[in-house]
């Protein structure tokens, strides 16, 4: 071994790539939080980072139906919506505490999707993306004309929550850094509770479905209840992205229910890398920070968005972290 | 064939059964009972309604008319996923698995299927035993070296063993068998009609097999489907005796 192999060098790293990788999916909570938690460091923009967390955190929920179970939902503005709203709604008519309010908003949400998912699970496909749409874009109307709920056009404001009143510690939203790990504890969580569902049972459920939906049913699953099921969780997650944004922007504009946002869900997921737990957040970042720096430079961002849409369709199905993964394991 | 005596060991009847696509009959008032604990085989030419059959009674779609009794208790248009519950499972006669899953992986959530349904709190590595019972399944079909590779990757006669360790996941009384053989090489199909002796050495086995010489070695309970018809039903001398089955068969030189 005096003489360096440039083939077994390459050999080598490979191989501690790879170890790293699988140590990272080993440890894939720790791993997504532990970056998220310097985060703020590398991209001193701090309302940016907030919102690639509650983006990513948006992704994250989507992608339970959509990569893990491999079904399209085009509905999942209504549950970051709703969860938006019921946040808002409950602080600024009601004067809820933050914290009630924010599961208000999850569980709101929720309740979105178990009707929403009733309604549309029994189709397919297409299908299924056509009547999560129709449905989210009732919602979108329903909450439009609760005019004195919702504040109709103008989005509803005043969400304004500054002072967390914790006992003991004078925190305030009002620093965008205690802001950014005020949101940052309730992504950790989510994301916890994400990685648990996956490795459970019903985890091993999702992915059959995704693999081969006829033999999940011969096996002995309930197959719609199953997907009605993901559906409720993944509106949970969403939902909880939702409510967070309310606090963070303190309004909730009415475009959080319009469909656009159900289209950023799946851009950000293929983005990132459709069913793998990092690829969200990936998504999240890429897009927010792309949008960020493109519309400095011109303002046909949109178009700009279509064509990476397409060339990530044509060239990298995977996404980033999907291919990533695929190249660092070959 | 409706009396009582007849239910006790009778492990499924299928009264009457007539399936309809559209204008087309798949199966036409077929009724067939089948004793419990023995192999029974299915044959008939290509297109007789044979799968159609293993379909209405595994429960994948509900027959157009008639009925299906499972030990005495009618099971007509229970989900199909009850089937599998009740212990009723079919290996497919196109292999039909979860492709980017291992095949330890196929075999441990048909398993899992049976108890941990909507289980979303346990990490799944908790449950030491199904992973055991999912090797011991894949022992039994002579994959034991195969547990970590995808089932895309597994040779056909391979992927066509773990088809039917999935049927066998659910510890089913009554196994449906489709074809098992299909497109296996003759080493391949000893090995196959081996295990399939000993399966049913300990379940009732219903066997679809359109190579007649296959069954009548193992098998002394024979059905003839013919354009969705029930042509003939009895022990092989019987059936071979048959006067509509030689035609049926001597047509394409007897398989
Ligand atoms: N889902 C379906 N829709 C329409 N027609 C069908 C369907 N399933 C089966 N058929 C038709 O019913 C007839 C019987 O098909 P089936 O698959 O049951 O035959 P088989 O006896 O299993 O034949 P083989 O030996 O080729 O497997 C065929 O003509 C087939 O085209
Ligand atoms: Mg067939």
């Amino acid at each position: 071994m005096t003489l360096a192999n440039p083939q077994e060098e390459l050999k080598g790293s490979g191989r501690r790539l790879a170890g790293v990788v699988a140590l990272m999916a080993r440890h894939r909570v720790l791993a997504v939080l532990g970056f998220l938690l310097v985060f703020p460091f590398l991209l001193p923009y701090e309302a940016l980072a907030v919102n690639i967390l509650i983006y990513g955190l948006f992704a994250l929920g989507f992608n339970l139906v959509f990569g893990y179970m491999g079904v399209l939902s085009f509905g999942h503005a209504a549950f970051f919506g709703l969860g938006s709203y019921a946040t808002g709604i409950v602080i600024v008519h009601y004067g809820m505490h933050w914290f009630p309010a924010i599961l208000v908003g999850a569980v709101a949400a929720g309740l979105g999707a178990a009707v929403i998912g009733a309604l549309a699970i029994r189709t397919r496909g297409i299908y299924f993306a056509m009547v999560t749409l129709a449905l989210s874009q009732c919602v979108y109307y329903l909450v439009y004309q609760l005019e004195d709920l919702s504040g109709g056009e103008n989005g509803l404001r005043g969400v304004d929550v500054y002072d967390l009143g914790l006992p003991g510690l004078e925190l305030t939203l009002l620093d965008p850094l205690t802001k950014y790990y005020f949101v940052f504890v309730f992504v950790a969580l989510a994301v916890w509770l994400f990685s648990r569902i996956l490795a459970s049972p019903f985890g091993a459920v999702l992915e059959a479905l995704r693999e081969n939906e006829d033999r999940a049913r011969a096996c002995g699953t309930n197959v719609a209840l199953s997907k009605w099921l993901a559906f409720v969780i993944s509106g949970l997650f969403c939902g909880l992205a939702g409510s967070l944004n309310a606090i963070h922007l303190t309004i909730v504009p009415i475009e959080s229910l319009h469909y656009h946002t159900s289209g950023l869900a799946v851009m950000m997921s293929l983005l990132g890398g459709m069913g793998t737990f990092f690829g969200p957040f990936v998504g999240a970042l890429t897009f927010l920070v792309l949008e960020d720096v493109i519309t400095l430079v011109t303002v046909h961002w949109q178009l700009f968005v279509g064509a990476l849409f397409v060339f990530f369709i044509l060239f990298l199905p995977r996404g980033i972290w999907g291919s990533f993964l695929r190249w660092a394991s070959r | 064939m409706t009396d009582m005596t007849a239910d006790e060991n009778h492990i499924l009847r299928a009264e009457k059964i007539t399936m309809r696509f559209g204008g087309f009959t798949a199966l036409n008032n077929v009724s067939v009972a089948f004793p419990e604990g023995q192999l029974t085989a299915i044959i008939g030419p290509n297109g007789a309604g044979k799968s159609t059959f293993f379909n209405v009674i595994s429960g994948a779609f509900p027959p157009s008319e008639g009925r299906i009794v499972f030990r005495g208790r009618e099971i007509t248009g229970t989900p199909q996923h009850r089937f599998t519950r009740l212990g009723i499972a079919k290996s497919f006669q196109i292999t039909n698995v979860f492709p980017q899953l291992t095949a330890l992986e196929n075999v441990r959530f048909a398993i899992q299927c049976m108890s941990q349904r909507f289980n979303i709190w346990t990490p799944r590595n908790r449950y030491r035993v199904m992973e055991e019972q999912a090797a011991h399944l894949l022992e039994m079909v002579e994959l034991h070296q195969h547990h970590h590779r995808l089932a895309m990757n597994l040779a056909h006669g391979e992927q066509r063993a773990l088809e039917i360790a999935l049927a066998l996941a659910c510890d089913p009384s009554l196994l449906l068998l489709d074809e098992p053989t299909a497109g296996m090489s003759p080493e391949e199909t000893i090995v196959m009609m081996d295990l399939i002796i000993r399966l049913a050495g300990e379940r009732t086995v219903i066997l679809v097999e359109h190579k007649m010489k296959l069954v009548m070695g193992i098998s002394n309970h024979l059905i003839v489907l013919h354009h969705g018809e029930l042509l003939a039903e009895g022990t092989p001398d019987e059936v071979r005796a048959n006067d509509e089955v030689r035609r049926v068969y001597l047509g394409q030189g007897e398989h």
